[in-house]
């Protein structure tokens, strides 16, 4: 069933009567093509474009809990493209090309929308480092734009420019950024995926990998054994569990990152904006309520759940750049649980076993890559080879010193 | 978290630097045959468990001594904190 607005009219006059589930609940078929473990935004976007795009036959997707559970229903919901280094913007900017035309290319209303991301600057130094940022965004095709203190003023009076400690001085805009209603892309995925035959299969929890002759044939499940000539695994956030049923370890350490809403509010953010000095970003959403974020907890943790010392820091983050942010009560919080990877950086590679492939290490900028992890992992699954926008994220690259560290932090995946 | 310091009490996690899994304790040897292969998985590779796990936390707000904790990182729970430089000479190290 394609959704439009003629569609909306007929149902509103024949008492709703024609809709029917977005996906299929399918039973698990005794084997497969393609397996993807993980019915999350990326996993999704995996099968999803493995039908569409590569033309695969006979896929399915194995999650443990219900789609859109996890990460993909956690984030704040930020698109961007504002990269520095050669091996990440251009990806990035497929993905954000992904974006413009998701909507459009499931068929769904994903929320889509390119309200701007602006990241403040507070010193000169940092002005050189993100005006040379924007001009790496500009060379790989993206959109960048230096806004003054004075642009700012008109755009943005809310904000406390005159902080004695971390003035605004000015900002880096990326005015096609901005969000999407994260749950909206895990159910377009689904039903796009589900209308081109793949298998999404819920509350099916992966015990093992077997293995036969050194290659991968299949996946243990709480619902028995489906075999598959080629096994993807994208659950970032716990790869470490999945490949250790392999005896495999990762560069990832997984740890909890914390986020926020406050109470409803009128609108009062026109886009994203992102605290220069320390950690905390902020947008609106379209129910109104302020969603916000900062650093990770900073230890290794699979709870979902962080402490209070980082509530006070993005809380203090929130004060520094915009005091009218002390008015409102915060509603909720929670925790989600990030791959974060030694160079900050993702992987989406071959593994070592044949028939095993491998997507994860997002760290926290899962969201904004699903459509283009989704896609390079659909190619590597369907070809055999990298896409040519991610042929930087291999294991192999922390052997080798090909690190892809945007911070320069090393090897320390709690200071990514 | 409060970590129970084996020397001052319990303190605030706050006071606590976290570096990571306690196997960084074992730097191995730059002159062995397979120095690059070593450095790559002591530097870069992690079992990453999700249950307990022994790590090393800085008291830089303290005495500052490294601790090994053995926390669950699925509950937040710590069972053990012990002196880093014990664990590190019962393994052999600076006899």
């Amino acid at each position: 069933m394609r959704y439009s607005g003629f569609r909306v009219i007929k149902e509103a006059l024949t008492g709703h009567k024609g809709w029917k589930p977005t996906w299929r609940d399918a039973e698990p078929q005794p084997e497969y093509d393609i397996i993807i473990i993980g019915g999350g935004g990326h996993g999704l976007a995996t099968a999803y474009y493995l039908a569409k795009q590569f033309g695969q036959k006979r896929i399915a997707v194995v999650e443990k809990g219900w789609i859109g559970g996890g990460n993909v229903g956690r984030n704040t919901t930020i698109i961007r493209s504002n990269y520095m280094l050669d091996g990440n913007e251009p990806f990035y900017e497929f993905s954000l090309k992904l974006w413009e035309g998701l909507e459009q290319d499931f068929n769904y209303n994903a929320m889509v929308s390119q309200r701007g991301i602006l990241n403040l600057i507070h010193s000169d130094p940092q002005r050189d480092a993100f005006v040379r940022r924007g001009n790496a965004m500009i060379l790989n095709g993206a959109d960048a734009e230096y806004l003054s203190r004075e642009q700012l003023q008109e755009e943005l009076p809310f904000l406390n420019y005159d902080n004695a400690r971390f003035p605004i001085k000015g900002g880096l805009a990326q005015r096609r950024g901005g969000t999407v209603r994260h749950d909206a892309v895990a159910w377009g995925y689904a039903r796009g995926a589900d209308q081109h035959g793949v298998d999404i299969i819920q509350n099916c929890e992966v015990k093992g990998i077997r293995q036969k002759n050194g290659k991968a044939i299949g996946v243990e499940t709480s619902r028995g054994f489906i075999g598959a000539k080629k096994i993807g695994c994208a659950v970032a956030g716990n790869s470490s569990r999945i490949m250790g049923m392999v005896n495999r370890k990762l560069p990832i350490e997984s740890h909890v990152l914390q986020a926020f809403v406050s109470e409803g509010l009128k609108p009062v953010l026109p886009g994203v904006i992102t605290f220069g000095a320390g950690h905390f970003y902020v947008s609106q959403s379209d129910k109104g309520g302020l969603v916000f974020g900062g650093d990770i907890d900073g230890y290794n943790s699979y709870a979902q759940r962080g402490n209070l010392p980082v509530v006070e820091d993005v809380c203090e983050g929130g004060m520094a750049i915009m005091p009218m942010i002390g008015r409102a009560r915060v509603l909720r919080m929670w925790g989600g649980v990030m791959d974060m990877s030694m160079d900050g950086s993702p992987i989406i590679d071959k593994t070592d076993i044949e028939g095993l492939y491998f997507n994860g290490g997002w760290c926290y900028g899962g969201f904004k890559a699903t459509p283009a992890s989704g896609w390079c992992f659909a190619h590597l699954l369907a070809k055999d080879e990298p896409h040519e926008t991610a042929t930087a994220y291999r294991f192999d690259r922390f052997h080798k010193g090909l690190m892809i560290d945007e911070k320069g932090m090393g090897a320390q995946p709690n200071l990514h | 978290m409060i970590i129970n310091h084996p020397l001052l009490g319990p303190r605030d996690s706050q006071e606590f630097t976290y570096l990571g899994d306690m196997s960084l304790i074992n730097r191995p040897d730059w002159e062995a045959d397979d120095a690059v292969d070593q450095f790559h998985e002591y530097l870069y590779l992690r079992d990453n468990p999700a249950g307990e796990h022994k790590e090393l936390w800085f008291h830089e707000q303290g005495d500052r001594s490294w601790l090994v904790v053995t926390r669950n990182t699925l509950t937040h729970d710590i069972t053990k904190v012990e002196i880093a430089k014990d664990i590190a000479r019962q393994m052999g190290r600076s006899k």
